[in-house]
């Protein structure tokens, strides 16, 4: 949208410079967001017990988390929305408590919950925004890319809730963010329109936009982010690629067979001649070849966090 | 770790007063806009007090309130046009600051202007131009409806203009000043009405905006002249009444520096009182 892509997509650098840091001349593993022990307390609740993650420019870095785990204190901590009880915070090498207007006109924010009364239309809405930030995309190329052409000139409290959703998602993109968090952005959204979203976040990675997303739909983090991490009771319990959160072991495919009426299975990361061998003595009954999805990853390790003891008096 | 890289181009992000100020004067118009898309509002700050000059009108329309020094009969209308100048003063300033504030805290526009680079004094010189402009089409509204429909004359002598276009300005400013520290007051957008329109219906009732001032007991008098409203109210009239009504205020005479005084005070303490307990959004612990 408007602003040449740099080179190529330069901004993927940072996947093969890791551990060469500043000695590249200029490439170096920026990262527009660096959390080092964070820690957030409400009165008797820990709802944030000492994070430690890094995301990079230009990457998306997707949180993912059930409800109550922490990412919505997390992401707001990173928005300047509240203060920390401990550690180390940088979002575009300033702390956010002490963010000041040119730090924010770096940011766009999508916000999990809004509820505006929205008496202004669609496009008076994002003019009045854009007029906000130095250097603001083109308001009708915005109200395009979230495809609210037709509704333009509708008062925002006239919207459906998905369509409300969309101006959140305009209204967060329209000062040309650098970093933009999106909490829980497609809520809401029908299938078609979650699509025409994943296409505009991946337009906006293209251009170097660095993205933090939180968000429900694991096919979303599979689609959109490069790397993320797992909360679960305020404590990540995986970080990485996001083809490779849980580690090679929780990925490695399982064959599935039923021998003399009883159900076998196999964990094997050779499952071709695996089946290969097993045909060999005759035609398997009822033979499936399964690769944990990321949800499956997910759900274990979710489930293994809740189960473990050192998560008791988390915040259910 | 701030090294600027491609993708992040340098950009010029002015943060001086003069972009404060320049964004402030865009939310003015912006502010106007929504003020008269909100019917409820538009209802209970603006139309209000034209409700009330035309029922009072009417319903005392056969009423004697004084004589001018010619022996011509002051109308109701007359007598209670200054009256619900200053209630549209304290209506447009106070309770459509302090209810839009409160509303915007709860329903997240001010969580979402706190994340974008908008200064909240930008902000606040939106809802004070909101204030203003609307307040001076009301009581534009009100005099000529006044002039016009019930046919009360207006002052020919500059000075009474004078005197209404410096206690008005000074009113609604002091007005909306106090809106926004009053606007901290509800816990949520829902209870903001509940709370504050007792608040301006007391005031209106004890400060001779419904109430003929001089008939009050002297000590709830004393207890209006505290608030700015009755000082108000005595500006307004002061202006459009007859030099002959000032025998019937306390001391028998328009007293236009108590009002810059009290005003002014409260002003002052206002700007101090928002200042100290404005907030974007309620940080936790």
């Amino acid at each position: 949208m408007g602003q040449p892509d740099g080179g190529g997509g330069n901004h993927r650098v940072g996947e093969v410079e890791e551990g060469i840091g500043e000695q590249s001349g200029g490439m170096t593993t920026e990262h527009v967001v660096e959390v080092r022990g964070l820690r957030k307390r409400y009165r008797e609740v820990e709802a944030v017990r000492g994070l430690d993650f890094d995301i990079r420019r230009g990457e998306t870095f997707a949180l993912l988390g059930p409800n109550g785990a922490g990412k919505s204190t997390t992401i707001e901590i990173l928005e300047g929305y509240r203060d920390r009880s401990a550690g180390e915070v940088r979002v575009l090498g300033t702390d956010p408590q002490h963010g000041g207007l040119a730090w924010k006109a770096r940011l766009g924010i999508v916000l999990q919950s809004t509820g505006e009364s929205g008496t202004a239309t669609v496009r008076e809405q994002l003019r009045h925004f854009a007029g906000l930030y130095p250097n603001p995309r083109d308001v009708d190329e915005v109200i395009a890319a979230v495809g609210l052409e037709e509704k333009a000139g509708t008062r925002i409290s006239k919207l459906s809730g998905g369509q409300q959703r969309r101006v959140d998602v305009a209204l967060g993109i329209i000062g040309r963010p650098e970093l933009l968090f999106l909490d829980e952005p497609t809520t809401g959204f029908d299938p078609e329109a979650r699509r025409q979203f994943w296409t505009l976040i991946r337009s906006l990675r293209d251009e170097g936009t660095s993205i933090l997303l939180t968000t429900h739909y694991l096919d979303e983090a599979q689609q959109l982010a490069d790397r993320g991490g797992i909360i679960a009771g305020g404590e990540l319990v995986a970080l990485g690629a996001i083809d490779e959160l849980g580690g090679a072991d929780a990925r490695v495919p399982i064959v599935r067979w039923v021998e003399n009426g009883v159900p076998r299975q196999e964990r094997t990361t050779e499952p071709g001649a695996f089946v290969a061998r097993l045909a060999a003595q005759g035609e398997p009954d009822r033979l499936e070849v399964i690769r944990p999805s990321l949800e499956d990853i997910y759900l274990e390790l979710v489930g293994e966090a809740a189960a473990s003891p050192a998560l008791e008096g988390s915040p259910a | 770790m701030t090294a600027p890289t491609a993708s992040a181009p340098a950009r010029a992000t002015a943060t001086g007063p003069a972009r404060t100020v320049r964004l402030g004067l865009n939310r003015v118009g912006y502010e106007v806009r929504s003020y008269f898309r909100q019917g409820d509002t538009v209802f209970f700050t603006f139309l209000f007090p034209l409700v009330m000059l035309t029922i009072f009108s009417v319903a005392f329309s056969a009423g004697d309130f004084g004589r001018t020094p010619d022996g011509e009969v002051v109308t109701a209308a007359q007598y209670y046009l200054p009256a619900m100048l200053a209630a549209g003063a304290l209506l447009s300033g106070l309770q459509n600051m302090a209810t839009d504030i409160a509303m915007e805290r709860s329903d997240g526009t001010l969580k979402r202007l706190a994340g974008a680079p908008l200064s909240p004094v930008s902000y606040f010189i939106g809802k004070i131009g909101q204030v203003l402009v609307t307040a001076l089409l009301q009581a534009a509204v009100l005099i000529a409806v006044a002039a016009v429909a019930f046919q009360v004359p207006l002052p020919g002598d500059a000075d009474a203009w004078v005197t209404f276009a410096w206690v008005f300005l000074l009113g609604v400013t002091t007005c909306a000043i106090l809106g926004i520290g009053l606007s901290s007051l509800p816990r949520s957008g829902k209870s903001a009405t509940a709370v504050i329109i007792p608040i301006v219906l007391v005031l209106q009732f004890i400060s001779g905006v419904y109430i003929q001032f001089s008939m009050l007991p002297e000590w709830l008098q004393q207890l209006a002249n505290v608030f700015p409203l009755a000082w108000l109210a005595h500006g307004m009239r002061a202006a459009f009444l007859p030099e002959t009504f000032a025998t019937l205020e306390a001391g028998g005479e328009w007293n236009l520096a108590g009002i810059a005084i009290v005003c002014g005070i409260w002003l002052v303490a206002g700007l101090v009182l928002a200042r100290v307990t404005f907030r974007w959004i309620r940080k936790d612990g």
